[in-house]
C-alpha cells in the first residue's frame, strides 16, 4: 500500500471525486495556483480548471453560501476555509443557513456540501491562526463534523463527506498534514459517525481527537512497557459522536480520559463524559472521569508559550499514570 | 449607466402608452390584478387569523407591496429560480405557489409547504424552483450567488431572482455577493424591495447614500430605480433587467420603491411613522387603487369585472383557510424528523 502524507491523501480524495463526478467542484481563496495556503489543492487547477477549482475573494460568508446555493441545485461543492478561525466569518451561513434548511424546509431539501477547514496550534500562527474550533460546530443539529487524525482516515472520511447528503464540516489539523501513512489508491469510504478504537487496552479508555491521536499513542507504547494497557479511542466524527464504542470501552476499563487541543471549558470533552456517566458504564467506573483540554488561552505566540497551551506528551503520560494509580 | 428618475404617481397616458408599447394583453393586465388581489387577501386574511388567535408565530405581511410580487413575476419564466426575503408571501403567491399549502403552513399544519418545520418566514416550493425565504436578513442574498453559479455551470437558460429589502443592503454579504456576482457574471437579478423602513429604522438613517441601487454601481452591475407601487412600470424595470441577465451579460440590480401597510411583525406598534403617512400611502399610492383606476379607465375591464376579480381572490383564500383549518397538526412523534437527510 503506497504511504502518503494526510495532506497528500486529502487531496487524492479529491481529485478522484472529481474525476468521478462531475458534480463535485471546489472552492475557496488561493486555491488555483497558489495551491491553498497549505498546498492541498496544489496542481489541481491545471487538472480540472478554474471552473472546477473557483478561486473566490476573501469573503468566507459567501464563499459558504455559495456552497450552499449552488447544492441546492444539485452541485457537490467543496468549500476552503484558509484557517478554520475564520469560519466564524461564515458560521452564519453554516449554523443558521446549511445546518437549518432540511429540517426548517420540512425535508423537501437537503444540502450536500463539505467545508474543509484546518485548525490547531504548533505553527506558530498566534490567536487567529490556531484555534480549535471543532466543539462550536458540534452545537448545530443538521451538521455533521469530522475530524480525521490518520492519512487513511482523511481519504475514507473526505469521500463520504463528499457523497453525504447532509452539511459537513471537514475539520483537518495543519500539524497533522505532513504526517504519513498507508493509503490505499481505491475508493473507500469510512463511515461517519463511527469511532475506531486505535489500540485496544485494558486499564483505562483515552478518547482524543486529531494530533492528541498520535500523542496518546505514542505515550501508551512507553506506558506499555511499564505494564499499563491504554486502550485509544478517536472519534473520527463529533457530530454525530459515537457514544457506544466509548461506553463499551470504558465498561471494559472502568477508566476515561478525554483529551483534546480545543480550549477545556465548552469542549468536546464534556460531551464524551456526560454520555459516559449517563450510562450504564458509570457503574463499572473505577476512578473519577477526567478530561485534559487546552488550556482557557488565546493560543499566543512564542514557541514555548504556544507548545504549553495545549496538552503535551508528559501531561497526558502523568494523567493516566495518576488515573491507573487511582491517586485522583 | 441609466438611472431612470421615479415617478411616483404616472398618468393615464403614460400608462395606456407604456401598455401598447410593452404590448400587454387585457388578459395579462387583469392576472396582474388578480394576484395583487389574491396578495392583498392573503395578507388581510392572515392579520385576521393573527387577531383570532390561530397563528402560532410571527408574520411580516406585505400589504402596500403587492405591485412588486406581481409585476416581477410577470417579466419572469416560470422556472426561474427565486431565492426570497421574510417578507415573502407576494412573492410566493405570484409564483404560483399553491396558497392551501401556504396558509396550512403558516397554520404550522402538517400539510403546510414545510411541514408546519418553517412558519411564515420560511416557506419554500421547491418543486416551483423557489428556494425559500430567510429568517436571517440578508441570508439569502449570497446562496443566490451559489444558485446563480450552478445555473451557469450546468450551462442553463434560467435565471435567479433574488428579492431583499433594504435593511438587508447593509449587511456584509450583501457586498460580498454583489462583487462575487458581478466577477463570475453570473445569472442574477437583484431586486431590493426598499418599503422605507427596516423594521423601525428608516432608510435614510441607515443608508449613506441613497438609491440602494447606486451601490451595484460599485460592483459594475447595472441598476435601475422603480415606482414599486406601479406595477406596470415594475414589469417593464424587471423585464429589461431579466432580458439582461438571461442574456449573459451578468446580474442586474433593480431597487423598487413601495410601502408597507402593516407593522414589520407583529411586535410593531408603529411608534417610528406617523398615522398620516401611512393614511397617504394607502389612499394615495395604493398599488391596486392605482391599478384598478387605469384599468378602468382603460375599459380593460369594468367596476362591477373587478370587484368579481377580487371576490374570486377572496375565494380562493378563505378556501385556503378551511384546508388549513381542517388539515391536521403534525404528529408530536415525528419531532426528530427532516434534521439529516
Amino acid at each position: 500500500m503506497p504511504e502518503m502524507t494526510y495532506l497528500e491523501a486529502i487531496r487524492q480524495a479529491l481529485w478522484q471525486e472529481m474525476k468521478r463526478d462531475e458534480r463535485v467542484f471546489l472552492l475557496g481563496e488561493d486555491i488555483g495556483v497558489y495551491g491553498g495556503a497549505f498546498g492541498l489543492t496544489h496542481g489541481m487547477l491545471d487538472e480540472f480548471g478554474p471552473e472546477r477549482v473557483r478561486e473566490t475573494p476573501i469573503s468566507e460568508a459567501t464563499i459558504v453560501a455559495t456552497a450552499v446555493g449552488a447544492s441546492l441545485l444539485g452541485m457537490r461543492p467543496v468549500a476552503e476555509i484558509m484557517f478554520m478561525d475564520f469560519v466564524l466569518l461564515a458560521l452564519d451561513q453554516i449554523a443558521n443557513q446549511a445546518a437549518k434548511m432540511r429540517f426548517m424546509f420540512g425535508g423537501r431539501t437537503s444540502v450536500p456540501i463539505v467545508v474543509r477547514m484546518p485548525g490547531g496550534s504548533g505553527t506558530g500562527a498566534a490567536s487567529q491562526h490556531s484555534q480549535s474550533l471543532e466543539s462550536i460546530l458540534m452545537h448545530f443539529p443538521g451538521l455533521k463534523v469530522v475530524n480525521p487524525s490518520t492519512p487513511y482516515d482523511a481519504k475514507g472520511l473526505m469521500l463520504a463527506s463528499i457523497r453525504d447528503p447532509n452539511p459537513v464540516c471537514f475539520v483537518e489539523h495543519k500539524v497533522l498534514y505532513k504526517t504519513k501513512g498507508e493509503v490505499p489508491e481505491d475508493d473507500y469510504m469510512i463511515p461517519i459517525g463511527v469511532a475506531e478504537v486505535k489500540r485496544a487496552g485494558r486499564d483505562i479508555t483515552v478518547v482524543a481527537n486529531n494530533i492528541m491521536v498520535m500523542k496518546t499513542l505514542h505515550i501508551a507504547e512507553r506506558l506499555a512497557q511499564d505494564g499499563i494497557e491504554v486502550e485509544v479511542i478517536d472519534p473520527r466524527t463529533l457530530l454525530p459522536l459515537d457514544t457506544e464504542t466509548i461506553i463499551n470501552s470504558v465498561t471494559k476499563t472502568g477508566r476515561l480520559l478525554v483529551v483534546h487541543e480545543a480550549c477545556q471549558t465548552g469542549g468536546w470533552a464534556g460531551e464524551v463524559i456526560a454520555s459516559v456517566v449517563g450510562s450504564p458504564a458509570f457503574d463499572y467506573l473505577d476512578t473519577p472521569v477526567r478530561r485534559l483540554g487546552g488550556r482557557d488561552i488565546p493560543i499566543p505566540y512564542n514557541r514555548g508559550l504556544e507548545k504549553f497551551a495545549i496538552p503535551q506528551d508528559a501531561d497526558i503520560e502523568a494523567e493516566i499514570r495518576m488515573m491507573v494509580a487511582g491517586k485522583v | 449607466m441609466a438611472k431612470p428618475k421615479v415617478k411616483e404617481i404616472n398618468t393615464q397616458a403614460d400608462f395606456d402608452e407604456r401598455v401598447r408599447r410593452l404590448e400587454l394583453s387585457d388578459e395579462t393586465l387583469i392576472g396582474l390584478y388578480r394576484t395583487m388581489c389574491t396578495v392583498r387577501h392573503f395578507e388581510y386574511t392572515a392579520d385576521r387569523l393573527y387577531a383570532a388567535g390561530k397563528v402560532h408565530g410571527t408574520m411580516h405581511l406585505s400589504a402596500g407591496q403587492e405591485a412588486v410580487a406581481a409585476g416581477t413575476r410577470l417579466a419572469l419564466q416560470p422556472d426561474d429560480y427565486l431565492i426570497n426575503h421574510h417578507r415573502g408571501h407576494g412573492h410566493f403567491i405570484a409564483k404560483g405557489a399553491d396558497v392551501n399549502l401556504m396558509m396550512a403552513e403558516f397554520l404550522g399544519k402538517d400539510t403546510g409547504f414545510n411541514h408546519g418545520r418553517g412558519g411564515s418566514m420560511h416557506i419554500a416550493d421547491f418543486q416551483s424552483n423557489n428556494l425559500g425565504a430567510n429568517g436571517i436578513v440578508g441570508g439569502g442574498i449570497p446562496q443566490a450567488v451559489g444558485v446563480g453559479l450552478a445555473l451557469q455551470m450546468q450551462r442553463r437558460k434560467e435565471i435567479c431572482v433574488c428579492i431583499f429589502g433594504d435593511g438587508a443592503s447593509n449587511e456584509g454579504v450583501f457586498h460580498e455577493a454583489l462583487n462575487m456576482a458581478s466577477l463570475w457574471k453570473l445569472p442574477i437579478l437583484y431586486i431590493c424591495e426598499n418599503n422605507k423602513y427596516g423594521m423601525s429604522m428608516d432608510v435614510e438613517r441607515v443608508v449613506a447614500k441613497l438609491p440602494i441601487a447606486q451601490r451595484a454601481e460599485a460592483y459594475g452591475i447595472p441598476w435601475s430605480t422603480v415606482d414599486g407601487n406601479a406595477v406596470v412600470e415594475v414589469y417593464e424595470a424587471i423585464k429589461e433587467a431579466a432580458d439582461h441577465v438571461r442574456a449573459g451579460n451578468g446580474p442586474y440590480f433593480v431597487e423598487a420603491l413601495t410601502y408597507r401597510y402593516f407593522g414589520h411583525s407583529k411586535s410593531d406598534r408603529n411608534l417610528y411613522r406617523s398615522k398620516e403617512e401611512i393614511e397617504d400611502w394607502k389612499q394615495n399610492r395604493d398599488p391596486i387603487m392605482r391599478f384598478t383606476k387605469h384599468l378602468l379607465q382603460a375599459e380593460v375591464l369594468n367596476e362591477e369585472q373587478a370587484r368579481e376579480v377580487d371576490a374570486q381572490a377572496e375565494q380562493v383564500i378563505l378556501k385556503a383557510v378551511e384546508f388549513a383549518e381542517a388539515s391536521p397538526e403534525p404528529d408530536l412523534s415525528t419531532l426528530m424528523d427532516y434534521i439529516y437527510a
